[in-house]
Protein backbone atom coordinates (compact mmCIF):
# COMPACT_ATOMS: atom_id res chain seq x y z
CA UNK A 1 0.00 0.00 0.00
CA UNK A 2 2.13 2.50 -1.35
CA UNK A 3 -0.18 5.54 -0.96
CA UNK A 4 -1.71 4.60 2.58
CA UNK A 5 -1.89 7.61 4.67
CA UNK A 6 1.38 8.16 7.28
CA UNK A 7 0.61 8.51 10.95
CA UNK A 8 0.95 11.66 11.06
CA UNK A 9 -1.49 12.04 8.08
CA UNK A 10 -3.90 9.92 9.77
CA UNK A 11 -3.34 11.84 12.90
CA UNK A 12 -3.95 15.46 11.06
CA UNK A 13 -6.77 13.84 8.79
CA UNK A 14 -8.56 13.77 12.65
CA UNK A 15 -8.72 17.05 13.25
CA UNK A 16 -10.50 18.61 10.93
CA UNK A 17 -10.10 17.46 7.05
CA UNK A 18 -12.02 14.07 8.76
CA UNK A 19 -13.17 15.07 11.98
CA UNK A 20 -15.78 12.74 12.99
CA UNK A 21 -18.80 14.67 13.72
CA UNK A 22 -18.17 17.84 11.04
CA UNK A 23 -17.10 15.79 8.22
CA UNK A 24 -18.05 12.23 8.73
CA UNK A 25 -21.19 12.82 10.58
CA UNK A 26 -20.74 10.20 12.93
CA UNK A 27 -21.20 9.23 16.51
CA UNK A 28 -24.14 12.14 17.05
CA UNK A 29 -25.84 9.94 19.56
CA UNK A 30 -23.41 11.17 22.04
CA UNK A 31 -23.04 14.21 20.17
CA UNK A 32 -26.51 15.27 20.49
CA UNK A 33 -27.63 13.28 23.95
CA UNK A 34 -24.89 14.57 25.83
CA UNK A 35 -23.39 18.10 24.64
CA UNK A 36 -25.70 20.65 27.22
CA UNK A 37 -23.06 20.91 29.04
CA UNK A 38 -19.30 21.35 28.96
CA UNK A 39 -18.73 18.97 31.40
CA UNK A 40 -20.38 15.96 30.43
CA UNK A 41 -19.14 16.66 26.90
CA UNK A 42 -16.08 16.73 27.69
CA UNK A 43 -16.05 13.04 29.96
CA UNK A 44 -17.83 11.81 26.94
CA UNK A 45 -14.94 12.72 25.05
CA UNK A 46 -12.36 11.00 27.24
CA UNK A 47 -14.71 7.83 27.39
CA UNK A 48 -14.74 7.73 24.15
CA UNK A 49 -11.03 8.17 23.45
CA UNK A 50 -10.12 5.84 25.64
CA UNK A 51 -12.49 2.94 24.12
CA UNK A 52 -11.13 4.01 20.78
CA UNK A 53 -7.55 4.37 21.50
CA UNK A 54 -7.37 0.74 23.34
CA UNK A 55 -9.98 -0.75 20.63
CA UNK A 56 -7.46 0.62 17.74
CA UNK A 57 -4.45 -0.94 19.20
CA UNK A 58 -6.12 -4.28 20.20
CA UNK A 59 -7.48 -4.28 16.29
CA UNK A 60 -4.59 -3.49 15.08
CA UNK A 61 -2.20 -6.25 17.16
CA UNK A 62 -4.25 -8.60 15.82
CA UNK A 63 -5.26 -7.50 12.11
CA UNK A 64 -2.95 -10.18 10.63
CA UNK A 65 -5.49 -13.15 12.12
CA UNK A 66 -8.34 -11.78 11.55
CA UNK A 67 -11.14 -13.12 9.15
CA UNK A 68 -12.84 -11.24 7.00
CA UNK A 69 -16.46 -12.74 8.09
CA UNK A 70 -15.60 -12.28 11.87
CA UNK A 71 -14.27 -9.47 12.07
CA UNK A 72 -17.00 -7.12 12.71
CA UNK A 73 -17.76 -9.65 16.09
CA UNK A 74 -14.39 -9.01 17.01
CA UNK A 75 -14.42 -5.07 16.63
CA UNK A 76 -17.90 -5.24 18.53
CA UNK A 77 -16.43 -7.76 21.35
CA UNK A 78 -12.82 -5.46 21.87
CA UNK A 79 -15.30 -2.17 21.90
CA UNK A 80 -17.81 -3.60 24.46
CA UNK A 81 -14.47 -4.74 26.91
CA UNK A 82 -13.57 -1.53 27.15
CA UNK A 83 -16.27 0.52 27.21
CA UNK A 84 -17.49 -1.74 30.15
CA UNK A 85 -14.19 -0.96 31.78
CA UNK A 86 -14.73 2.79 31.35
CA UNK A 87 -18.20 2.38 32.61
CA UNK A 88 -17.53 0.59 35.54
CA UNK A 89 -14.53 3.51 36.31
CA UNK A 90 -16.98 6.67 35.77
CA UNK A 91 -19.36 4.54 38.11
CA UNK A 92 -16.55 4.10 40.72
CA UNK A 93 -14.76 7.38 40.58
CA UNK A 94 -16.93 10.09 38.97
CA UNK A 95 -20.22 9.08 40.66
CA UNK A 96 -22.40 11.61 39.97
CA UNK A 97 -20.83 12.17 36.51
CA UNK A 98 -21.97 8.70 35.31
CA UNK A 99 -25.72 9.55 37.13
CA UNK A 100 -25.61 12.54 34.43
CA UNK A 101 -24.51 10.44 31.61
CA UNK A 102 -26.45 7.68 32.20
CA UNK A 103 -27.63 4.95 29.51
CA UNK A 104 -24.78 6.82 27.00
CA UNK A 105 -21.72 5.68 28.00
CA UNK A 106 -23.07 2.16 27.62
CA UNK A 107 -24.06 3.34 24.27
CA UNK A 108 -20.74 4.17 22.99
CA UNK A 109 -20.69 0.39 22.20
CA UNK A 110 -22.81 1.43 18.85
CA UNK A 111 -21.13 4.45 18.22
CA UNK A 112 -20.01 3.83 14.47
CA UNK A 113 -16.94 6.09 14.53
CA UNK A 114 -15.35 3.87 16.91
CA UNK A 115 -16.16 0.69 14.52
CA UNK A 116 -15.77 3.03 11.64
CA UNK A 117 -11.91 3.70 12.86
CA UNK A 118 -11.24 -0.22 13.29
CA UNK A 119 -12.72 -0.82 10.09
CA UNK A 120 -10.45 1.66 8.01
CA UNK A 121 -7.68 2.06 9.94
CA UNK A 122 -7.08 -0.14 12.76
CA UNK A 123 -7.36 -3.17 10.88
CA UNK A 124 -5.58 -2.57 7.39
CA UNK A 125 -2.08 -0.38 9.25
CA UNK A 126 0.36 -0.84 11.91
CA UNK A 127 0.07 -0.32 15.77
CA UNK A 128 1.35 3.22 15.33
CA UNK A 129 -0.94 4.51 12.61
CA UNK A 130 -3.82 3.02 14.92
CA UNK A 131 -2.28 4.92 17.59
CA UNK A 132 -1.66 8.05 15.86
CA UNK A 133 -5.06 7.87 14.45
CA UNK A 134 -7.34 7.06 17.88
CA UNK A 135 -5.69 10.29 18.68
CA UNK A 136 -6.01 12.59 16.06
CA UNK A 137 -9.72 11.04 16.02
CA UNK A 138 -10.46 11.36 19.61
CA UNK A 139 -9.15 14.83 19.92
CA UNK A 140 -11.66 15.45 16.45
CA UNK A 141 -14.74 14.42 18.51
CA UNK A 142 -13.52 16.25 21.54
CA UNK A 143 -13.70 19.48 19.44
CA UNK A 144 -16.78 18.47 17.53
CA UNK A 145 -18.60 17.49 21.45
CA UNK A 146 -17.05 20.96 23.20
CA UNK A 147 -17.77 23.61 20.17
CA UNK A 148 -21.36 22.17 20.55
CA UNK A 149 -21.28 22.03 24.40
CA UNK A 150 -19.90 25.42 24.64
CA UNK A 151 -22.49 27.06 22.87
CA UNK A 152 -25.40 25.20 23.80
CA UNK A 153 -24.46 25.98 27.73
CA UNK A 154 -23.66 29.49 27.50
CA UNK A 155 -26.98 29.99 25.17
CA UNK A 156 -28.92 27.77 27.76
CA UNK A 157 -27.45 28.67 31.23
CA UNK A 158 -24.94 31.40 30.75
CA UNK A 159 -22.57 29.31 32.03
CA UNK A 160 -18.88 27.26 30.97
CA UNK A 161 -17.97 24.58 32.97
CA UNK A 162 -20.79 25.12 35.75
CA UNK A 163 -19.46 28.76 36.47
CA UNK A 164 -21.13 31.88 34.92
CA UNK A 165 -19.46 33.94 32.50
CA UNK A 166 -22.75 35.60 31.34
CA UNK A 167 -24.09 38.79 33.57
CA UNK A 168 -27.20 37.75 35.34
CA UNK A 169 -29.56 39.68 33.16
CA UNK A 170 -29.12 37.05 30.22
CA UNK A 171 -32.27 36.09 29.78
CA UNK A 172 -31.22 31.69 29.91
CA UNK A 173 -32.47 30.21 26.43
CA UNK A 174 -33.94 26.92 27.68
CA UNK A 175 -34.38 25.43 24.60
CA UNK A 176 -30.83 25.44 24.04
CA UNK A 177 -30.00 22.76 26.43
CA UNK A 178 -33.29 20.72 25.87
CA UNK A 179 -33.09 18.79 22.97
CA UNK A 180 -34.33 20.67 19.52
CA UNK A 181 -30.91 23.08 21.19
CA UNK A 182 -29.20 20.28 20.25
CA UNK A 183 -30.30 19.96 16.76
CA UNK A 184 -30.36 23.75 15.95
CA UNK A 185 -26.87 24.14 17.32
CA UNK A 186 -24.99 20.63 15.30
CA UNK A 187 -27.05 21.91 12.02
CA UNK A 188 -25.77 25.62 12.57
CA UNK A 189 -22.34 24.17 13.59
CA UNK A 190 -22.16 21.41 11.00
CA UNK A 191 -23.27 24.21 7.83
CA UNK A 192 -20.75 26.84 9.20
CA UNK A 193 -17.64 24.22 9.08
CA UNK A 194 -18.66 23.50 5.57
CA UNK A 195 -19.04 27.05 4.52
CA UNK A 196 -15.76 27.84 5.62
CA UNK A 197 -14.34 24.45 3.84
CA UNK A 198 -15.57 25.80 1.17
CA UNK A 199 -14.36 29.09 0.88
CA UNK A 200 -11.11 27.85 1.16
CA UNK A 201 -11.63 25.66 -1.46
CA UNK A 202 -12.57 28.37 -3.63
CA UNK A 203 -9.41 30.69 -2.77
CA UNK B 1 -25.09 -38.06 -26.77
CA UNK B 2 -23.93 -39.93 -23.52
CA UNK B 3 -25.03 -38.54 -20.21
CA UNK B 4 -22.65 -36.87 -18.35
CA UNK B 5 -21.89 -39.16 -15.28
CA UNK B 6 -22.73 -37.59 -12.12
CA UNK B 7 -19.30 -36.33 -10.05
CA UNK B 8 -18.31 -37.96 -7.27
CA UNK B 9 -18.45 -35.78 -4.21
CA UNK B 10 -14.64 -35.09 -3.34
CA UNK B 11 -13.62 -36.77 -0.36
CA UNK B 12 -12.99 -33.95 2.46
CA UNK B 13 -9.69 -34.84 4.04
CA UNK B 14 -9.91 -34.97 8.48
CA UNK B 15 -7.58 -32.06 8.42
CA UNK B 16 -9.69 -29.85 6.39
CA UNK B 17 -12.92 -31.10 7.94
CA UNK B 18 -11.13 -29.63 11.26
CA UNK B 19 -10.48 -26.57 9.81
CA UNK B 20 -14.03 -25.74 8.15
CA UNK B 21 -15.41 -26.43 11.09
CA UNK B 22 -17.12 -22.95 12.67
CA UNK B 23 -15.75 -23.26 16.31
CA UNK B 24 -12.62 -23.81 14.40
CA UNK B 25 -12.46 -20.66 12.47
CA UNK B 26 -13.91 -18.94 15.35
CA UNK B 27 -11.28 -19.52 17.60
CA UNK B 28 -9.96 -15.66 18.16
CA UNK B 29 -13.33 -14.67 18.92
CA UNK B 30 -13.81 -17.72 21.40
CA UNK B 31 -9.99 -16.48 22.85
CA UNK B 32 -10.52 -13.01 23.11
CA UNK B 33 -14.18 -13.61 24.98
CA UNK B 34 -12.32 -15.45 27.15
CA UNK B 35 -9.39 -12.57 27.80
CA UNK B 36 -11.78 -10.00 27.78
CA UNK B 37 -14.31 -11.88 30.45
CA UNK B 38 -11.58 -12.39 32.63
CA UNK B 39 -10.65 -9.05 32.37
CA UNK B 40 -14.05 -7.55 33.14
CA UNK B 41 -14.66 -9.61 36.13
CA UNK B 42 -11.10 -8.85 37.49
CA UNK B 43 -12.62 -5.21 37.15
CA UNK B 44 -15.85 -6.02 38.94
CA UNK B 45 -13.81 -7.18 41.70
CA UNK B 46 -11.99 -4.31 42.37
CA UNK B 47 -14.41 -1.66 41.82
CA UNK B 48 -17.61 -3.28 42.97
CA UNK B 49 -17.59 -2.84 46.45
CA UNK B 50 -16.73 0.94 45.78
CA UNK B 51 -19.54 1.50 43.38
CA UNK B 52 -21.53 0.02 46.08
CA UNK B 53 -20.16 2.12 48.50
CA UNK B 54 -20.67 5.22 46.15
CA UNK B 55 -24.48 4.41 46.39
CA UNK B 56 -25.57 4.00 49.68
CA UNK B 57 -22.93 6.82 50.38
CA UNK B 58 -25.02 9.17 48.62
CA UNK B 59 -28.26 8.42 50.69
CA UNK B 60 -26.29 7.85 53.87
CA UNK B 61 -24.79 11.38 53.80
CA UNK B 62 -27.49 13.28 53.20
CA UNK B 63 -30.08 12.00 56.12
CA UNK B 64 -28.19 14.45 58.97
CA UNK B 65 -28.95 17.38 56.43
CA UNK B 66 -32.37 16.27 55.67
CA UNK B 67 -33.28 16.23 59.93
CA UNK B 68 -31.24 19.06 61.18
CA UNK B 69 -30.79 21.38 58.04
CA UNK B 70 -27.63 22.24 56.11
CA UNK B 71 -26.40 24.93 58.37
CA UNK B 72 -26.62 22.83 61.40
CA UNK B 73 -24.98 19.92 60.15
CA UNK B 74 -21.98 21.69 59.27
CA UNK B 75 -21.08 22.94 62.88
CA UNK B 76 -21.60 19.76 64.03
CA UNK B 77 -18.51 18.45 65.59
CA UNK B 78 -17.19 14.48 65.49
CA UNK B 79 -18.77 13.15 68.55
CA UNK B 80 -22.11 14.70 67.70
CA UNK B 81 -22.62 13.22 64.86
CA UNK B 82 -25.93 11.09 64.64
CA UNK B 83 -25.99 7.44 64.55
CA UNK B 84 -28.23 6.24 61.47
CA UNK B 85 -29.73 3.10 61.52
CA UNK B 86 -31.48 1.45 58.19
CA UNK B 87 -34.84 -0.30 58.08
CA UNK B 88 -37.08 -1.58 55.46
CA UNK B 89 -40.65 -1.01 56.22
CA UNK B 90 -43.22 -3.10 54.72
CA UNK B 91 -46.93 -1.84 53.99
CA UNK B 92 -49.32 -3.47 52.85
CA UNK B 93 -51.86 -1.55 50.56
CA UNK B 94 -54.76 -3.00 48.80
CA UNK B 95 -53.55 -5.82 47.67
CA UNK B 96 -50.07 -5.05 47.34
CA UNK B 97 -47.09 -4.51 49.51
CA UNK B 98 -44.47 -1.37 49.64
CA UNK B 99 -41.25 -1.66 50.60
CA UNK B 100 -40.00 1.77 52.32
CA UNK B 101 -36.56 2.29 52.76
CA UNK B 102 -36.51 4.58 56.33
CA UNK B 103 -33.25 5.49 57.89
CA UNK B 104 -33.92 6.16 62.17
CA UNK B 105 -31.63 8.40 63.36
CA UNK B 106 -30.64 9.66 66.80
CA UNK B 107 -28.49 11.65 68.96
CA UNK B 108 -24.74 10.25 70.25
CA UNK B 109 -27.31 9.85 73.58
CA UNK B 110 -29.68 7.45 72.41
CA UNK B 111 -32.30 10.74 71.77
CA UNK B 112 -34.51 10.01 68.98
CA UNK B 113 -33.53 13.00 66.43
CA UNK B 114 -36.49 12.23 63.37
CA UNK B 115 -36.61 9.84 60.24
CA UNK B 116 -35.80 9.97 56.90
CA UNK B 117 -37.61 7.80 54.07
CA UNK B 118 -36.54 7.15 50.66
CA UNK B 119 -39.28 7.23 48.43
CA UNK B 120 -40.15 6.77 44.29
CA UNK B 121 -43.11 7.81 42.51
CA UNK B 122 -44.22 9.04 38.95
CA UNK B 123 -42.68 12.37 38.11
CA UNK B 124 -43.52 13.92 34.72
CA UNK B 125 -40.75 12.40 32.62
CA UNK B 126 -39.56 9.26 34.41
CA UNK B 127 -39.53 8.08 38.53
CA UNK B 128 -38.21 10.87 41.07
CA UNK B 129 -36.46 9.49 44.02
CA UNK B 130 -36.80 11.86 46.89
CA UNK B 131 -35.76 11.65 50.32
CA UNK B 132 -38.19 13.01 53.30
CA UNK B 133 -37.04 13.70 56.36
CA UNK B 134 -39.41 14.06 59.43
CA UNK B 135 -39.31 14.66 63.24
CA UNK B 136 -39.29 11.45 65.25
CA UNK B 137 -43.05 12.08 66.04
CA UNK B 138 -43.59 12.60 62.39
CA UNK B 139 -45.33 15.98 63.26
CA UNK B 140 -42.98 18.43 60.34
CA UNK B 141 -41.27 18.17 58.04
CA UNK B 142 -37.88 18.18 58.66
CA UNK B 143 -36.20 18.40 55.08
CA UNK B 144 -36.12 17.10 51.56
CA UNK B 145 -33.80 16.06 49.01
CA UNK B 146 -34.57 15.05 45.54
CA UNK B 147 -31.79 11.96 44.80
CA UNK B 148 -32.65 10.99 41.06
CA UNK B 149 -35.36 12.96 38.79
CA UNK B 150 -35.27 12.98 34.67
CA UNK B 151 -37.73 16.18 34.68
CA UNK B 152 -37.53 19.02 31.97
CA UNK B 153 -34.11 20.25 31.88
CA UNK B 154 -34.78 24.96 32.86
CA UNK B 155 -38.28 23.25 33.48
CA UNK B 156 -39.17 20.33 36.10
CA UNK B 157 -35.37 19.91 37.20
CA UNK B 158 -35.36 23.23 39.49
CA UNK B 159 -37.11 20.98 41.77
CA UNK B 160 -33.93 19.97 42.90
CA UNK B 161 -32.96 23.83 43.66
CA UNK B 162 -32.66 24.46 47.41
CA UNK B 163 -35.05 27.58 46.68
CA UNK B 164 -38.18 25.57 46.03
CA UNK B 165 -36.90 22.79 48.24
CA UNK B 166 -36.47 24.43 51.27
CA UNK B 167 -40.42 25.86 51.65
CA UNK B 168 -41.36 22.35 52.42
CA UNK B 169 -39.22 22.34 56.00
CA UNK B 170 -41.40 22.83 58.58
CA UNK B 171 -44.53 22.03 56.74
CA UNK B 172 -47.01 19.92 58.85
CA UNK B 173 -47.77 16.51 58.20
CA UNK B 174 -51.38 16.53 59.43
CA UNK B 175 -52.90 17.87 56.12
CA UNK B 176 -51.66 16.62 52.88
CA UNK B 177 -49.73 18.71 50.78
CA UNK B 178 -51.20 21.09 47.57
CA UNK B 179 -49.71 22.69 45.26
CA UNK B 180 -50.66 26.04 44.62
CA UNK B 181 -49.59 28.72 41.24
CA UNK B 182 -51.10 31.63 42.73
CA UNK B 183 -48.39 32.19 45.73
CA UNK B 184 -48.40 29.81 48.67
CA UNK B 185 -50.97 31.05 51.44
CA UNK B 186 -52.15 28.19 53.85
CA UNK B 187 -49.80 26.37 55.41
CA UNK B 188 -49.99 22.99 53.69
CA UNK B 189 -49.48 24.61 50.46
CA UNK B 190 -46.75 24.69 48.05
CA UNK B 191 -45.76 26.95 45.09
CA UNK B 192 -45.24 25.12 42.13
CA UNK B 193 -42.33 25.77 40.04
CA UNK B 194 -43.03 27.98 37.26
CA UNK B 195 -44.01 26.06 34.08
CA UNK B 196 -43.82 22.66 36.03
CA UNK B 197 -47.04 22.10 37.53
CA UNK B 198 -46.91 18.44 37.19
CA UNK B 199 -43.60 17.90 38.40
CA UNK B 200 -44.34 19.52 41.66
CA UNK B 201 -47.55 18.25 41.97
CA UNK B 202 -45.54 14.74 41.48
CA UNK B 203 -42.60 15.69 44.82
CA UNK B 204 -46.05 16.64 47.11
CA UNK B 205 -48.00 13.63 46.19
CA UNK B 206 -44.94 11.15 46.61
CA UNK B 207 -44.42 13.08 49.73
CA UNK B 208 -48.16 12.94 51.11
CA UNK B 209 -48.48 8.62 49.90
CA UNK B 210 -45.14 8.22 52.12
CA UNK B 211 -46.17 10.10 54.96
CA UNK B 212 -49.70 8.28 54.55
CA UNK B 213 -48.17 4.97 54.63
CA UNK B 214 -45.57 5.16 56.95
CA UNK B 215 -47.13 7.04 59.76
CA UNK B 216 -48.64 4.15 61.58
CA UNK B 217 -45.69 1.97 61.15
CA UNK B 218 -43.09 4.25 62.34
CA UNK B 219 -44.83 5.15 65.17
CA UNK B 220 -45.19 2.07 66.34
CA UNK B 221 -41.70 1.45 66.02
CA UNK B 222 -40.63 4.66 67.80
CA UNK B 223 -41.80 3.52 71.06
Amino acid sequence: MADAPTPYERFIQGILPENPVYRQVLGLCPTLAVTNGLQAAMTMAGAVAFVLFCANIITSLIRDLLKPHLRIVIFTLTIATFVTIADRFLAAYMYQMSKTLGPYIPLIIVNCLIICRCEVCASKQSVVHAGMDAIGQSIGFAIALGSIAAVREILGTGMLFGVSVLPDVWPDWVVMVLPPGAFLTLGLLLGAVNWYGMQKQDA
Amino acid sequence: MKPIEPMEPMKTSTLDRIRNNYIVQAWLVLFLAICFGGSLAGIQLALGPLIEANKINETLQKVPEMILGADKVQNLSDDQKLVIEPHTIEVKKNSRTVFYNVFKAKYPNGKPAGWVAKAIGQGYADKIEILVGLDHKLKNITGLFVLDQKETPGLGNKIITNEWRKQFITKKTATPLSVTKEGAKAAHEIDAVTGATISSRAVCSIINTTIKDLRDPLLNRAN
